[in-house]
């Protein structure tokens, strides 16, 4: 066997103490499509900036581990340095200047220039550019995929599907080009696009290039991969080759975790399996990234109703649309009465409560105090904690009593109610949000993400906390990424797919179930009861 | 004891110790001088009382999370309108001044929802258009000033009965209405009580409504929109609401620092107001994102102290006038450094 | 005719302008060789400052309100110049050269600055115009004659420190323009070396955004992140970017006092900035994109402009005065206004990229 192209040993990256990395490899060889996949957060950018050099890995203290191309090690101390390795990246955000032609965005900072009498005084920097053999190169690389475009025609006019085009034609262009990193290109593309797309990939393999390919969409791996990589949490999962492997098998995997690490928590009460409380129809969600197409979906009174699904699907959307932060359409009954949509202060005023995926963007006003953070929303949406006047004076005295009793009842760790937020660990931060939450007194509590990126030992206080607020009569609905945790407190789990309800679940239904669910198939296929 | 002392430096922040610093020096030179240090203090005093509400006025529009009001101008073009109708009809004494008071306030309310109508649509850019705006209102009021409809001959040009004077004298209308109002001596250094009074009012009334409902909704709007927007607020109402007050501050302001001064000055007397009134809240401790009514205060006494003390001092040693020159490369400095340091600018 | 609309709606700004031009021309009732004589002189003295605008617009920086600095450097080596008595074409050459050194610095100072306020360049730059202003103001009043020792009676304050308010150049005046002039009609002489340095730097202009660094400035003022990706290094091309707009802005000062003959020591650069964006501005350039034809037509419309209104003024409202504060508020005015549409633009177009996101 010949030397791989790309050989990553042994990676760990730690951001301010916490580790995003752990012993990961990684081993690409000549002509092969490599399949990265993981759920968000799982690691696989960090593993990409890393190969790729880029200043936030520079600038945080470097990387564990050692990289390899064609069998001699590299130190990439920056983006450049990749590049003259031959590394190409497309990255998930078009890198293209739309005001540049086709030409001049493929050619970008490799243009080719020719001398002339001001250069030879100042330097390469004033030569002029050679313009007709830059659009001829252009031409050529555009060839070699197929795109009929004209290499003159400026990028700002051209339907997304061919932006992708156009990115891997800048990095075909260069000739030492061996490993190609393509960073879920295929999302913002239609299908027949992505089935074109995916022809080029293994049309530029068969050439000898190496492809590296991150992606959510499972069956594009099935359709396309040689060998396949998933990471979870930093870690290395599973390696091999596609034939190891079915769609199921890598959804489970990918957000599936060994049941026993979590135990389900004990609950005294058990929900009233048929009085609704919250019915969802056909609703619309235009979250950027999260985009809901169309949901139906019932709330039992209280219960923990688990909302899961791969990112990008759209189970996130459900929360923020019905709390009215994202623009949405359709129609949602709470007790019976319509819930104006896009009106965040109705939905706070009919007694529902919202702690964001977002914790430190839209959860938390990270300069302020605890106790401000905990009476804020209640204090604008329901007038709590202020003087009897026309002036509504804020009340300090109640504004500290309340706050003192939370930190205690949510267990904050902290110096005192007037400590800002932003000095607080992420678990204690996410206490806080959980303590606003219940100060508004809600009814129903809307929860997404909330152990993202907090160590475990807070996670399990976390996890407690909301089935304690469940337990005090609250309904939860409860969003995560993590199957193992929904299954841990949730009464129900929905599983999104595609911006659509694919199903529901007992807590209890096997893995593999899930993973079906996840990748597309319907409960009948999945074989639930 | 070495803790305390750490505390109190890093509440003061290095910039405000320094310039506390070279006031003292400053102090301690006069004192060694033939200048009389009580009648420095006592000018000082006239200065914070007269400039007091011009910085105040950033404080609301920070919190809002609109930034540093370079658009103060259009405050304080409400408040020469102000005083001037006071003046045509001859108002004397604190009758003129709370005509010319009441009468501003309405104009700054509409001017200032104007200029947040516009602001509201810039976000991200207000401190370059509401540089520009202030400029242009001030521009624009200059051919105003001209064609303006007054006709009290001690405001108009003597010859051509049409135009206003570049500088109107309010001596026998309500000059040092405040100033001097219960004005008393002590150690031979004035006290402008009514100014002070005057000042500490609004310092009271700005602090007061951060102490409401719709106040903390304001902070909460600069400090993180995101947020209050998830908590039903709805940004845009108190940016503008944000605004407004500033506007009112500035208008009211004007009319204070006028009977202060003596002066009414036209054309384009008002034309760099906001930026002594800038420098004075950062001098504070403010930044472009926070600005408590306790910076305002901080940085309009050490500002317009430094400014007070060094002119006669620095002409005992060197000789002309720099204290015009001071006011601008302090103030420019102060605003670049914080423009410079903050990182407000670069949020994705 | 769609054409044609379509031609107009992309010129509106300059064609508006061009507009009141007019009407003012018709009411100033200004005789037409003075009034060609005017425009004449104020088009080869203010033109080279306007150029000095593009560069830094293309890469992205916006507005250069920090020209002032280029022109506190041109005016520093007049001063010095003068001192020396320095004088014809070889002296004015002389004093662009000393100038360009002390520009550079100037330009590398101010970029370096601008850098550690991205987003910001623009309010930015106009402070640091003030703030260099008011250094400049004590060295030359305070400085002078004090710490420097400096003597020269025909510069100096007799009775203190410090340098005169207004200094005479008639040893440089007219040392551009001079060279060459054709007489047309009784009192317009057109300075035709002038207007031929106005040419070649436009032609400098045009040459340069086609070598690899002027296409590297073309993508940082696209979009500086991407540049980055693409290994271009964007810190230092917008110093660079700064350095030569101040070096040119130093060379126009130089050109305009010359045309002038004489310096107002504390006031001459003080609107350099103001009146030379205004200018381009009126052209139909905006804070993100100028070319160089926008420059010329906003140099000669704006000075039209300058020319005709305080006679325009005298008719329409009995008062010069109205028209002299009119063509300050128009400078002012369409400074806002374009910093206004710009800054609506971009929240707009970062709105409609979100929702294209997120129909996709």
């Amino acid at each position: 066997m010949s030397v791989p192209v790309l050989e990553m040993k042994e990676i760990s990256k730690s951001f301010y103490g916490t580790q995003v990395l752990k012993n990961v490899s990684l081993t690409v060889g000549k002509g092969e499509i490599h399949c990265l996949v993981g759920e968000n957060g799982a690691g696989k950018s960090t593993l990409m900036n890393i190969l790729f050099g880029m200043p936030v890995i520079i600038n945080t203290g470097g990387f564990e581990g050692s990289i390899f191309i064609n069998g001699e090690q590299m130190a990439f101390d920056s983006p450049r340095a990749a590049i003259d390795a031959g590394i190409g990246m497309v990255h998930q955000e078009f890198m293209l200047l739309p005001g540049f032609s086709v030409t001049e965005n493929v050619k970008l900072n490799r243009e080719v220039t020719k001398r002339n009498l001001f250069s030879a005084v100042f330097g390469k920097k004033m030569e002029t550019l050679n313009r007709r053999q830059m659009a001829q190169d252009t031409r050529s690389a555009l060839d070699r995929l197929g795109m009929s475009i004209d290499e003159w025609v400026p990028v700002a006019g051209l339907p997304v599907g061919y932006l992708q085009f156009v990115e891997i034609a800048r990095e075909i262009d260069k000739e030492n080009l061996q490993l190609l990193v393509l960073d879920e290109p295929t999302a913002v593309l239609t299908e027949s696009e992505a089935e074109q797309f995916l022809g080029v990939i293994q049309r530029l393999a068969r050439s000898g290039i190496s492809i590296l390919f991150i992606t959510h969409r499972l069956d594009e791996v099935m359709a396309v991969a040689d060998r396949i990589t998933i990471l979870k949490d930093g870690e290395l999962v599973s390696s091999g080759p596609r034939e190891d492997y079915t769609i199921s098998q890598i959804a489970e995997l990918m957000v599936g975790r060994k049941i026993d690490t979590q135990a389900r928590k004990q609950r005294s009460s058990s929900p009233a399996k048929q009085e609704v409380v919250l019915e969802i129809r056909d609703l619309r969600v235009d979250m950027p990234g999260e985009r809901l197409r169309g949901i139906d979906l019932d709330v039992y009174r209280g219960e923990i109703l688990g909302i899961g699904g791969l990112a990008g699907h759209g189970k996130v959307g459900l929360a923020n649309g019905i709390m009215g932060l994202y623009p949405s359409q359709g129609r949602v009954l709470y007790e019976g009465q319509e819930v104006p949509l896009n009106d965040t202060k109705a939905a706070l005023r009919m007694g529902l409560a919202f702690v964001s995926e977002d914790r430190r963007g839209v959860g938390l006003v990270l300069e302020d105090t605890i106790a401000n953070n905990i009476v804020l929303t209640s204090m604008q949406s329901q007038d709590k904690f202020l003087k009897p006047g026309l002036l509504k004076l804020k009340d300090e005295r109640k504004i500290r009593e309340h706050a003192l009793e939370s930190i205690e009842k949510f267990d904050i760790r902290c110096t005192g109610p007037e400590q800002i937020v932003r000095r607080l660990s992420g678990g204690n931060q996410q206490k806080v949000c959980l303590a606003r939450a219940f100060t508004q007194e809600p009814k129903l509590l809307f929860v997404s993400e909330p152990t993202r990126g907090i160590d475990v030992g807070a996670k399990s206080r976390v996890l407690e906390l909301i089935v304690q607020l469940n337990e005090m009569g609250v309904t939860v609905v409860f969003t995560s990424s993590e199957l193992a945790e929904l299954r841990s407190i949730a009464d129900r789990i929905a599983i999104v797919y595609e911006g659509r309800l694919a199903g529901i679940l007992p807590p209890d239904a096997p893995d593999v179930q899930y993973g079906l669910l996840m990748a597309g198939k319907s409960l009948e296929e999945v074989g639930a009861r | 004891m070495k803790e305390q002392l750490l505390k109190i430096y890093h509440g003061f922040g290095l910039p405000r110790l320094i310039i506390a610093g070279f006031l003292l020096l400053l102090i301690i030179i006069a004192a060694g001088t033939d200048l009389s240090v009580p009648g420095l203090l006592s000018d000082a005093l006239v200065r914070i009382g007269q400039n007091g509400i011009y910085v105040l006025a950033m404080v609301p529009s920070i919190q809002a999370g609109v930034g540093l009001n370079f658009g103060l101008p259009v405050g304080v073009i409400c408040g020469i309108v102000g005083a001037l109708v006071a003046m045509e009809f001859s108002m004397l004494g604190f009758g003129g001044f709370l005509v010319a008071v009441l009468i501003a306030i309405p104009l700054a309310v509409g001017a200032g929802f104007l200029y947040a109508l516009l602001l509201n649509r810039v976000t991200g850019q207000e401190m370059m258009v509401g540089t520009y705006v202030g400029f242009s209102v001030v521009a624009g009021m200059c051919i105003f000033w001209l064609l303006a409809p007054f006709r009290n001959p001690a405001m108009i040009w003597p010859v051509g009965g049409q135009g206003l004077r570049t500088t109107l004298t309010l001596a026998d209308t309500f000059g040092g209405v405040l100033n001097n109002f219960l004005a008393f001596e002590i150690f031979g250094l004035t006290v402008p009580t009514g100014l002070l009074l005057f000042y500490g009012l609004m310092l009271f009334l700005v602090w007061l409504f951060f102490k409401t409902k719709a106040g903390v909704a304001m902070e909460v709007v600069g400090r993180n929109p995101r947020f209050a927007a998830a908590s039903g607020l709805s940004l845009n109402k108190y940016r503008t609401l944000g605004i407004i007050m500033s506007t009112v501050l500035a208008a009211i302001g004007y009319v204070t620092y006028a009977q202060s001064f003596g002066f009414v000055q036209l054309y384009n007397g008002p034309l760099m107001t906001a930026f002594p009134a800038v420098a004075g809240v950062l001098i504070g401790g403010a930044s472009t994102r926070e600005a408590k009514v306790r910076h305002a205060v901080l940085g309009v006494v050490l500002f317009q102290t430094l400014l007070t003390v060094a002119m006669p001092v620095t002409n005992q040693l060197i000789e002309g006038n720099i204290s015009e020159i001071a006011r601008v490369v302090v103030s420019n400095g102060m605003i670049l450094y914080a423009l410079t340091r903050a990182t407000g600018g670069e949020q994705a | 005719m769609n054409q044609v609309k379509r031609l107009v709606a992309r010129n509106a700004v300059p064609l508006l302008f061009a507009v009141v031009c007019l009407l003012g021309v018709y009411f100033a009732k200004m005789p037409g060789q003075f009034l060609l004589m005017e425009i004449v002189n104020r088009v080869a003295r203010n033109s080279f400052l306007v150029l000095s605008l593009i560069i830094p617009v293309a890469a992205g920086m916006g507005l250069n309100f920090g020209i002032v600095l280029g022109a506190l450097a041109g005016q520093i080596a007049l001063i010095l110049a003068t001192h020396w008595e320095w004088a014809g074409t070889g002296g004015f050459l002389l004093t662009a050269l000393m100038a360009t050194p002390l520009a550079v610095l100037f330009g590398f100072l101010a970029g370096t600055l601008l850098n550690k306020a991205k987003g910001r360049e623009m309010i930015t730059g106009m402070v640091m115009g003030f703030f260099a202003n008011g250094l400049y103001q004590f060295v030359f009043l305070f400085l002078v004659g004090t710490l420097i020792p400096f003597d020269n009676p025909r510069l100096r304050i007799s009775t203190g420190p410090g340098l005169r308010n207004t200094i005479d150049l008639f040893r440089l005046k007219g040392a551009l323009d001079g060279l060459w002039q054709i007489q047309a009609g009784l009192f317009v002489r057109i300075p035709v070396v002038t207007f031929l340095v106005i040419a070649a730097l436009a032609v400098a202009i045009w040459a340069f955004f086609r070598t690899k660094l002027g296409q590297e400035f073309r993508a940082i003022g696209q979009d500086r992140h991407i540049a980055g990706v693409a290994g271009i290094n964007v810190d230092r091309n917008r110093i660079l970017a700064i350095i030569f707009s101040t070096v040119l802005a130093a060379w126009g000062q130089l050109i305009f006092l010359q045309n002038i003959g004489t310096l107002n020591t504390y006031n001459s650069h003080e609107q350099v900035g103001t009146f030379a964006i205004a200018a381009l501005l009126i052209g139909g350039a905006s804070v993100t994109k100028a070319t160089i034809a926008q420059a010329l037509t906003g140099t000669l419309l704006f000075h039209l402009l300058f020319a005709v209104s305080p006679r325009a003024g005298q008719t329409i409202f009995g008062s010069a005065q109205v028209g002299e504060y009119f063509r300050v508020f128009v400078a002012y005015g369409i400074i806002a206004i374009s910093l206004a549409l710009h800054a609506w633009q971009t929240r707009s177009a970062a709105k409609a990229r979100l929702e294209e996101d997120a129909s996709a």
